[in-house]
């Protein structure tokens, strides 16, 4: 009985333990450093434990520079393109899942193979395409740009969730009189709710994460927080407990939905993959 | 008649938009790559055929940076599998705190790419980083080293980087896969007095040898076209030390302002790539 206890603890608990420490530790040093006066980050030789907590940081970052802004430009684009991904991706996936046609398989495979293309391939252009068009700057390159690049990987999950929904439901809604839309809307729709709400997380956290499109569509006018923190870095003198702040800030809405999404994203994400 | 169109009229949406903000931009790519395009000369973008590639393909920093996309695909996955897969053989194991373990390995997983250049850069940093203090303070370094600043190991250390954020890739998906082998396999082995390495063997490495592939795919295309990650850390320097192909690309495009040339690196990035995402696309399919 001792024994096992003693190899769960060694051959299981504490690698797993280490595991933990790796992925954790980096992200809790940025919240620590986060919260200690700037003073005490640029001591050498460092200090690992704080002598003092304060929230200066977070305070003089929302106050003195446009980081409060940058979130809500962030949060604008993020909102932007979830909407705009889920009303493009639902309908297609609601197709590729309920309609048996001539290149559906095809057409599926084309979205496959987008979603491999390289970033670099697609922003020269679109850079390009929106200053030509005037819309260099603005939310609707952004949030365009968001939508369209993550809607394979969008419509691939739906799809695969509204598969696991009956089609005699479809059915019996039509022969009640509804047509297709409404069957959509009004019977399939609810049912798939938790699938719907786990790729509007997906979309809103790939948007609020991301960085190139960004940094080439917008900036001066529109600029959202990952281009700003990258911006920090330019600056003559790096002040870390801002940029600190500011990582914390901007990490902890996407780490707790996440943490939320995690177990829908992850079955969708491997479901193809595990059920061979 | 109708019954054809229907199918049609719900992708519509989804169609045009790809259309027009992927299908046009890669045909443009094309166009670009063929063409003199200097961004801050619009009037004037002469075709000049395939001059931009042969430019290309002439200049060293060209196969230097395939080198260093070569070093920084094969290292990254290799390194994020290895570790992945561990963790999830360990995370399968029965103990009591396995749910919050298995919730807290995710966390460099969501982080965007932006924080988490900027913490390995905090971590790192020459006079400020922790990780030289420690090394330090352990004996096991004599001296600070400059990480990111000094060539030889700049590119290990943005590999660190990607290794910490695509562990938790790994860890989930092979995880999965994990689960989906049934338990009777191993009870029905155990029976017969198979030990744990022949259990591994037989039954947990070809029941996961499809996840495997898949997921290491998948990794290897995402890690190739990936950038940002480098583009905060290093720029790709110091000189050109951790310079990819992507970013080669970026950066002639986007700080030299030739777009043509730019082009003509992303198309033959594309290429390279092409094997893989054929074989990613194929066994997509199979199901």
């Amino acid at each position: 009985m001792k024994r096992s206890r003693l190899r769960l603890l060694f051959g299981t608990e504490l690698p797993v333990l280490a595991f933990l420490a790796f992925a954790i530790l980096p992200w809790f040093w940025m919240l620590l450093s986060s919260i200690r006066p700037e003073r005490e980050l640029i001591r050498t030789p460092i200090l690992l434990w704080p002598e003092t907590l304060t929230l200066i940081n977070h305070i003089e970052l929302l106050q003195r520079t446009s980081f409060g802004q940058n979130l809500r430009d962030s949060l604008i684009v993020a909102v932007g393109a979830v909407s705009l991904g889920l009303l493009l991706a639902l309908p297609a996936a609601y197709s590729f899942s309920r309609f048996r046609f001539r290149g559906r398989q095809a057409l599926r495979t084309s979205f496959l193979v987008i979603n491999m293309f390289p970033v670099v391939m697609l922003i020269l252009p679109l850079f390009v395409l929106m200053r030509d068009l005037g819309l260099l700057d603005t939310y609707f390159a952004l949030i365009g740009g968001h939508a369209t690049f993550t809607l394979p990987f969008a419509i691939w999950l739906l799809t695969s969730y509204f598969d696991g929904i009956p089609v005699e439901l479809d059915q019996a809604a039509m022969i009640d009189g509804a047509t297709r839309a409404q069957a959509l809307r009004l019977v399939v729709l609810p049912l798939a709710i938790p699938g719907v709400i786990a790729v509007g997380l997906y979309l809103f956290i790939t948007s609020w994460n991301e960085y190139l499109f960004a940094l080439m569509l917008t900036g001066r006018n529109v600029r959202t927080v990952t281009v700003a923190l990258q911006l920090f870095i330019g600056e003559n003198q790096i002040q870390w407990g801002l940029l600190m702040a500011g990582g914390t800030l901007v990490s902890l809405p996407a780490t707790i939905l996440f943490l939320f999404a995690q177990r829908r994203l992850v079955s969708g994400l491997t479901g193809g993959a595990v059920k061979g | 008649m109708r019954r054809a169109t229907t199918p049609w009229l719900f992708l519509a949406p989804a169609l045009c938009a790809t259309a027009a903000l992927v299908l046009l931009p890669v045909l443009n790519t094309l166009w670009l790559s063929l063409h003199q395009v200097i961004l801050f000369r619009p009037r004037s973008r002469p075709f000049i055929g395939v001059e931009n590639y042969l430019i290309a393909l002439a200049d060293p920093v060209f196969w230097e940076s395939l080198r260093h996309s070569l070093i920084w695909v094969v290292c990254a996955v290799a390194l994020q599998f290895s570790f992945g897969f561990m963790a999830a053989l360990l995370l399968n194991r029965a103990f009591s705190w396995r749910g919050i373990a298995r919730a807290l390995i995710v966390v460099p997983w969501a982080l965007p790419s932006v924080i988490i250049g900027l913490i390995w850069t905090w971590m790192l940093d020459f006079n400020l980083g922790v990780l030289n203090h420690i090394g330090v303070r352990l004996g096991i370094l004599s001296n600070s080293v400059p990480w990111l600043a000094q060539a030889d190991t700049a590119m290990a250390s943005v590999i660190l980087a990607v290794l910490w954020q695509g562990i938790p890739f790994f860890a989930i998906t092979l995880l999965a896969g994990l689960q989906a082998i049934p338990a009777e396999l191993y009870e029905a082995a155990s029976i017969d007095g198979a030990g744990v390495w022949a259990k591994f063997r037989h039954i947990t490495l070809p029941g996961l040898a499809s996840v495997i592939a898949t997921a290491v795919l998948l990794r290897m295309i995402w890690v190739a076209n990936s950038l940002d990650l480098i583009l905060v850390m290093t720029g790709g320097g110091p000189g050109t030390a951790t310079q990819t192909l992507p970013l080669h690309a970026f950066l002639t495009a986007w700080s030299g302002g030739n777009y043509g040339q730019g082009s003509a690196l992303a198309v033959l990035l594309t290429i390279l790539l092409l094997g893989i995402v054929i074989a990613y696309v194929w066994r997509s399919r199979e199901r």
